[in-house]
């Protein structure tokens, strides 16, 4: 059996009488990108927020290459290979590109204490950013403020933050969020090769790009996996068709 | 060269040439008033890597520019009476060297901003405000009572204390000594700013979650940027206690966290010289609208006020446009 990058078992989370994730346990296989899909409200931020570190779980486990990583803290999580990105991009607006993409590669390193050298003027992480930021295409904009970005701009550095911390595991929240066809289409492309690096959990709404992209996919409702499975079993699942897909047709 | 930068420098050079001429012309109490809003610069440099960078508005700045100036006290206190500091297990004198005080002085404002800032930088925001107030208020208030050291009274030191090699008791002298420590404090805030912390602690104040998200621990670059700016407002408090020969609780007041933080928002808040133009506009307008009117708080708070409603940047930024991004 293929061992998991990434794993939840039976992760429970309720914010009094709401159970916000009920029992959750999805795994995320090298070289996959496992699409989670629901309705509003299934809970899928909560799910985000334990798997990244800002929410504890009730009960259950997140293991990252097999070690239990539940009781570690959002940076500890992040330095042992698990990269996420946000909703609502969180990049320092006053910043130029250049220096958010940075910031990931300085994350990535450790140990933030130097005063006296710029951080430009430091090859090692300017290279790292710089290899991330051509990857996802901003390397025409480095020099420009986050603020003068365009939405899909910051959509496609979100990105880049994630990818200059090398990880074993993306975690991404809705990225397509707020992007046109275009922009979508951009993405998409930019993500279908990004799972040769590292497996994707890929929390999205765009319904074309998740099954563009995806290879598996889970289905939560009211906090609980109602199904997995491919494209084509999650396409033909009559639950999923009458608890989510229905909705939209 | 940008705007900025030029600016910054005719202050520099105005920070050299007026005191220089006020010596030509024998009139020392322009450099004592120099020397003075040099040393209030100093100290709200010190608040501005909390504060600018890092996004900290601590109304307690002045417990370290307070231990400064008692350190300063205690130190020149037991020199001049000739009765060691402590005499058991080993023998620790006064002494009336400034580096050792500044030293002594930096240390201790230092690990003090270590200690409160492990203690209230958990909270943020007005709760953040708060907790160093009180801070603030229990040294205060200690001071007081501490009648070893003075109590309300406080403590007069009788000589200026030395430098190797330059006369303090010349007002030009002790003046260039504290702008070469000015100098000294910018360059090193100058190069903070672009460094590798600096670009850290500059997203913890925009994005705490991104940089937790990258691995690096808000927390911590926060703690680190208060003690070394509590280290920095000490220094300048040892300066201040030796520009009066005079130290009291009074340096310890909320009044002085707040004035320090005003220095920093009419100067333009993040901006390397900010907090210097802050302390001469300041210094200026209490010495001469001070002599027009016993009330010249109204003219000073209207100014504030102006400044805060209309120029973001505060001065800087009204002469010198918004910041660059740095590249």
């Amino acid at each position: 059996m293929i061992e998991a990058v990434l794993e939840t078992r039976g992760l429970s989370k309720a914010f009094g009488a709401l159970q916000a994730t009920d029992d959750v346990s999805i795994t995320l296989l090298p070289g996959e990108i496992h699409a989670v899909i629901g309705p509003n409200g299934a809970g899928k931020s909560t799910l985000i927020a334990q798997i990244s570190g800002a929410l504890s779980p009730d009960r259950g486990t997140v293991l990252l290459d097999g070690t239990d990583i539940t009781d570690q803290s959002t940076p500890a999580r992040a330095q042992a290979g698990l990269a996420r990105t946000f909703q609502i991009s969180q990049l320092a607006m006053e910043d130029t590109v250049l220096q958010n993409a940075l910031l990931g590669a300085l994350g990535a390193r450790g140990r933030p204490w130097r005063m006296l050298r710029p951080a430009l003027a430091d090859n090692d992480l300017r290279m790292r950013a710089e290899a991330a930021l051509d990857r996802v295409g901003l390397t025409d904009v480095l020099r420009m403020r986050t603020a003068e970005l365009s939405h899909g701009q910051r959509r496609q550095l979100e990105v880049a933050v994630a990818l200059t911390l090398r990880p074993r595991a993306f975690v991404m929240d809705e990225p397509m969020a707020g992007l046109g066809t275009e922009g979508s289409a951009r993405l998409t492309g930019l993500l279908d090769g990004l799972r040769a690096e590292a497996p994707i959990l890929l929390v999205e709404h765009d319904m074309d790009a998740v099954f563009a992209l995806a290879d598996r996919i889970s289905v939560l409702v009211y906090g609980k996996v109602v199904a997995t499975g491919t494209v084509d079993e999650i396409r033909a699942d009559r639950v999923v068709r009458e608890a989510y897909l229905g909705e939209e047709a | 060269m940008t705007r900025e930068t030029l600016f910054n420098l005719v202050v520099l050079a105005g920070l050299i040439a007026l005191p220089l001429y006020a010596h030509l012309a024998d009139e020392p109490f322009t450099i004592t008033l120099a020397t003075r809003a040099v040393i209030l610069a100093l100290a709200a440099v010190g608040l501005n890597i909390a504060l600018g960078i890092g996004g900290l508005v601590s109304l307690g700045h002045a417990i370290f520019f307070g231990i400064g100036g008692y350190a300063m006290g205690i130190l020149a206190f037991h020199a001049q009476s000739f009765v060691p500091l402590m005499a058991w297990p080993f023998v620790i004198e006064g002494t009336k060297s400034m580096p050792v005080i500044w030293l002594v002085a930096v240390v201790a404002s230092g690990l003090a901003a270590l200690v409160v800032g492990l203690l209230s930088l958990r909270t943020s925001g007005v709760y953040f405000i708060m907790i160093t107030l009180a801070f603030g208020q229990m040294f205060y208030y200690f001071t007081i009572s501490w009648a070893a050291y003075g109590g309300e009274d406080g403590m007069s030191i009788y000589v200026r204390n030395g430098f190797p090699g330059l006369n303090t008791l010349v007002p030009i002298q002790f003046y260039g000594i504290c702008l070469v420590l000015l100098c000294l404090v910018l360059a090193f805030n100058a190069a903070l700013v672009r460094s590798p912390f600096g670009l850290a602690l500059n997203a913890a104040r925009q994005v705490p979650d991104r940089v937790r998200a990258v691995g690096l621990n808000p927390f911590r670059l926060r703690l680190v940027a208060f003690t070394i700016s509590g280290a920095v407002t000490g220094l300048a408090g040892a300066l201040f206690a030796d520009l009066n020969r005079f130290v009291s609780p009074s340096m310890f007041s909320w009044q002085l966290s707040g004035e320090l933080i005003v220095l920093v928002i009419i100067g333009g808040t993040a901006r390397l010289f900010g907090p210097v133009v802050g302390a001469v506009v300041f210094v200026a307008l209490e010495h001469y609208l001070g002599g027009v009117s016993d009330y010249w708080h109204v003219w000073f708070g209207l100014l504030l006020l102006l400044i805060v409603l209309f120029g973001k940047g505060g001065l800087i930024g009204l002469i010198a446009g918004r910041t660059r991004a740095h590249d």
